[in-house]
């Protein structure tokens, strides 16, 4: 193998395939071949290194120096001057939110260096498609250690030891349901690893399997010797192509080294993978309607018990783990449960990966250990609120969860602590909001996802959320009435005990949480139709600046109700009564003279 | 899904139906492969289908039409997938959604007269730390504004 002088990770994550990382790749190539540094300076396509709003971003060692926002413009630069010369190219540098610091390390850099990374240890750092640097990672290791020395029992017993809960929303003991499966009897049994990940703003396990999918594979092959299964599936949401591509891949190499397969490493224990594509259902991240799904079934839930563990996948006891439970497994029998045991807070143990979404500097992925209080995740390695904004709120557990406040802020996160706050873990989203965000908007936002994700198999979730967002949206046009709020209330109430699954149970989360750190904000829409966020178009005034305006006429020409009227190159003006609010004036003005109240 | 709109031009129906005959539940896989040959599921497709598995046509109907991702009607060459989740809303979704349409001359759900583009709405893509985001086939495009947007529909 050659020995280089440096190496150059290039993000080929997909929020940096977005912004272009593929030419800066192909451009590094062709140029270090110019400079005839190939053999010097190897350049490694990696998983999502977690700064996506900052890509193309790269690291380059030895020296560990952080680029970002590179285009195929500055690879000759980076090469002449900081691979040749030595000398950082200070302009591509991250800076400090706050105070236009630059830090040109990657581990002195908050967004990183706060972080424990363990799900993501080898996301952003080895090219997921090359098995032997999964290998040089100490993969593998545990299912070789696992395979030769351990009974099912002690794998078992290794996992409830260290206190691992699912990674997927709720939370339940990784341990316990392995024993579940385990001990259910069947001489046919399976093993699924959900990766349909649907919570809008969640993207860690996509990340994992992009940028690391022989920890799933691993992983997954352990379980199956634990709970006695001979045959593994994978549920991927067919929204993320390249996931699919990079663990067929992995699968095909996992195969080639013995370590899928019939026999594997020899011990005689044999463990096959194959990977499901949904289809585009929401609802289908709900066990019992991903296994209908893998049954080529229409992906509808199904009352539990029983569960999967006794009864799944044709009707055979199943094992259903997420992306990032599974992800933490191999190092988890590597280390031991005790080390394991001591990350994070008393029932809540180990890390978990947030994505950081919205109105945040820093959005990405960051993993951090239990209890890490929202305040740190947001300001500190978030890098706070762009362009000075106030936090408002953040949302935690996608369209099931609630938000978190103020208030809030210096709550540790964990299972039980957010659930006390009043919202829920979910799979690790985080959605931030500020003040020009309208919270009310919010509400009826998440509610319209669930609706619309509603399967209609059962009746509280199908017309009960539907009604409940008539009421939201009456609000949002001024339409709504003081006692509007307590028919929320009770409606929320009802579809949380009678809907059939989680998706029912969980969709009026939103907005009774809304309501109860917002409803000063609700009152304003309610009783002085007003939105104070600036957010709900049909209660807004809209007039033109006397100051700004030319005087054009591009506004009255655009208005479908004829409400704006004027002489040219004197400012025009906008009849109250017969706006109708369509906002046409307001994306039309050349001069920004539409002003909002 | 993936690879629903590059015509894989080798494959036919037989052939699918002929890799998957024989293992039980590939209903899902059936139905993607055979919508990849000419980028919808057609009323004589899912007839063809349902005869040859031996189930109910109507059961195939209930599959195919429960995804969001499987289409009973034509589609454009390219499929503009917007993301209408509340990460990419709060970052101004709509103004981009507002530019596509202008561009294009369509609404979410429709397809230009030429057949060249549809538009819809998808749920999260995984790319919320690029907000607002979107795909088109299998390509992902983030940190989305009325410009760039213009920019990437001018070049395809
Ligand atoms: C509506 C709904 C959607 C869900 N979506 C997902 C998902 O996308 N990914 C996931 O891992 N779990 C999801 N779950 C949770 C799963 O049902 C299940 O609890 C989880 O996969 C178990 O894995 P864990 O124990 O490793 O967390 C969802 C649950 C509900 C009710
Ligand atoms: S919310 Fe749009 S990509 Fe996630």
């Amino acid at each position: 193998m050659n020995l280089y002088r440096a190496h150059v990770l290039i993000c080929g994550g997909a929020g940096c395939l977005s912004s272009g990382c593929k030419a800066v790749l192909d451009k590094f190539n062709t140029e270090l071949k110019a400079h005839n540094l190939q053999d010097e300076i190897n350049v490694v396509e990696t998983g999502c290194i977690g700064t996506c709003d900052l890509g193309p971003v790269m690291v380059v060692y030895p020296e560990g120096i952080f680029y970002q926002k590179v285009a195929p413009e500055d690879v000759t630069e980076i090469i002449e001057e900081h691979l040749i010369k030595g000398r950082y190219v200070t302009r591509l540098l991250y800076e400090r939110p706050a105070s236009g610091e630059q830090i040109p390390f990657y581990n002195e850099i908050n967004f990183f260096r706060k972080q424990q990374r363990i799900a993501l240890r080898n996301v952003g750092l080895i090219n997921p498609e090359v098995i032997e640097e999964y290998i040089a990672q100490d993969g593998y290791l545990a299912l070789g250690k696992v395979l030769s020395t351990y009974t099912p029992e002690q794998v078992i017993q290794v996992l409830k030891d260290s206190g691992l809960r699912g990674r997927g929303g709720a939370g339940f003991p990784t341990g316990l349901k392995w024993e579940f499966t385990k001990n259910a009897p069947g001489d046919q049994k399976y093993v699924i690893c959900n990766a349909d990940e649907g919570d809008p703003g969640a993207f860690m396990d996509r990340s994992v399997l992009e940028g690391d999918p022989h920890s799933v594979i691993e992983a997954m092959t352990i379980a199956g010797y634990a709970v006695g299964a001979n045959q593994g599936y994978i549920y991927v949401r067919a929204e993320y192509p390249l996931a699919v591509q990079r663990l067929e891949d992995a699968i095909k190499k996992a195969h080639e080294f013995g370590m899928l397969g019939e026999n594997i490493f020899g011990t005689g224990f044999s463990f096959d993978l194959e990977i499901r594509v949904g289809a585009g259902a929401f609802v289908c991240g709900e066990e019992t309607a991903l296994l209908a799904s893998i049954e080529g079934k229409r992906g509808e839930p199904r009352p539990k018990p029983p569960f999967p563990a006794s009864q799944g996948l044709w009707g055979k006891p199943t094992l259903i783990n997420n992306v990032e439970t599974f992800a933490n497994i191999p190092v988890i029998i590597n280390r031991g449960a005790d080390w394991f045991k001591q990350i994070g807070t008393e029932k809540s143990k180990g890390t978990k990966v947030f994505a950081l979404a919205g109105k945040v500097n820093n959005t990405g992925l960051v993993e951090v250990p239990m209890g890490t209080t929202l305040r740190e995740v947001i300001f500190e390695l978030g890098g706070g609120i762009p362009n000075h904004k106030r936090f408002k709120a953040a949302q935690t557990g996608g369209p099931s969860g609630g938000c978190l406040t103020e208030k809030d802020l210096d709550q540790p996160m964990d299972y039980e602590s957010l659930v006390a706050a009043g919202s829920m873990m979910g799979s690790g989203g985080l959605i931030v909001m500020d003040e020009d965000n309208c919270m009310v908007d919010v509400a009826r936002f998440f509610l319209e996802f669930t609706q619309d994700e509603s399967c209609g198999k059962c009746t509280p979730c199908r017309v009960g959320t539907k009604r409940m967002l008539e009421i939201l949206t009456k609000i949002t046009q001024g339409k709504g009435e003081e006692k509007d709020l307590e028919l929320l209330e009770e409606l929320a109430t009802s579809i949380k005990a009678t809907a059939l699954c989680g998706l029912g149970q969980s969709a009026p989360n939103p907005v009774l949480s809304t309501i109860r750190n917002f409803r000063d904000e609700y009152l304003a829409h309610i009783r002085e139709k007003r939105c104070p966020a600036k957010v709900c178009r049909a209660l807004l005034q809209y007039s033109i600046s006397s100051e700004l305006c030319k005087g054009c006429g591009l506004c009255a020409r655009n208005c479908p109700e004829n409400a704006i009227s004027g002489e040219p190159k004197k400012p025009y003006t906008i009849d109250q009564e017969k706006c109708i609010k369509c906002g046409n004036c307001l994306d039309k003005c050349p001069f920004n003279a539409i002003t909002l109240k | 899904m993936a690879k629903a709109n590059c015509p894989l031009p080798t494959s036919n129906l037989s052939e699918i139906l002929d890799k998957y005959k024989q293992s039980p539940g590939s209903l899902l896989e059936i139905l993607r492969e055979a919508q990849a040959i000419n980028g919808y599921l057609s009323r004589e497709v899912l007839q063809l289908i349902a005869e040859e598995l031996g189930i109910p046509e109507s059961k195939v109907y209930g599959v195919a039409t429960f995804y969001s991702l499987f289409k009973t009607t034509p589609t454009g060459q390219y499929i503009i997938r917007i993301c209408e989740s509340a990460p990419c809303h709060i970052r101004g979704a709509q103004d981009v959604l507002a530019t596509i349409e202008k561009t294009l001359g369509i609404k979410p759900g429709e397809t230009t007269p030429d057949g060249k583009f549809s538009l819809e709405f998808t749920s999260c893509l995984g790319l919320c730390g690029v907000a607002p985001a979107m795909m088109i086939n299998d390509q992902v495009f983030g940190n989305l504004t009325g410009d760039r947007v213009r920019e990437i529909i001018n070049s395809f």
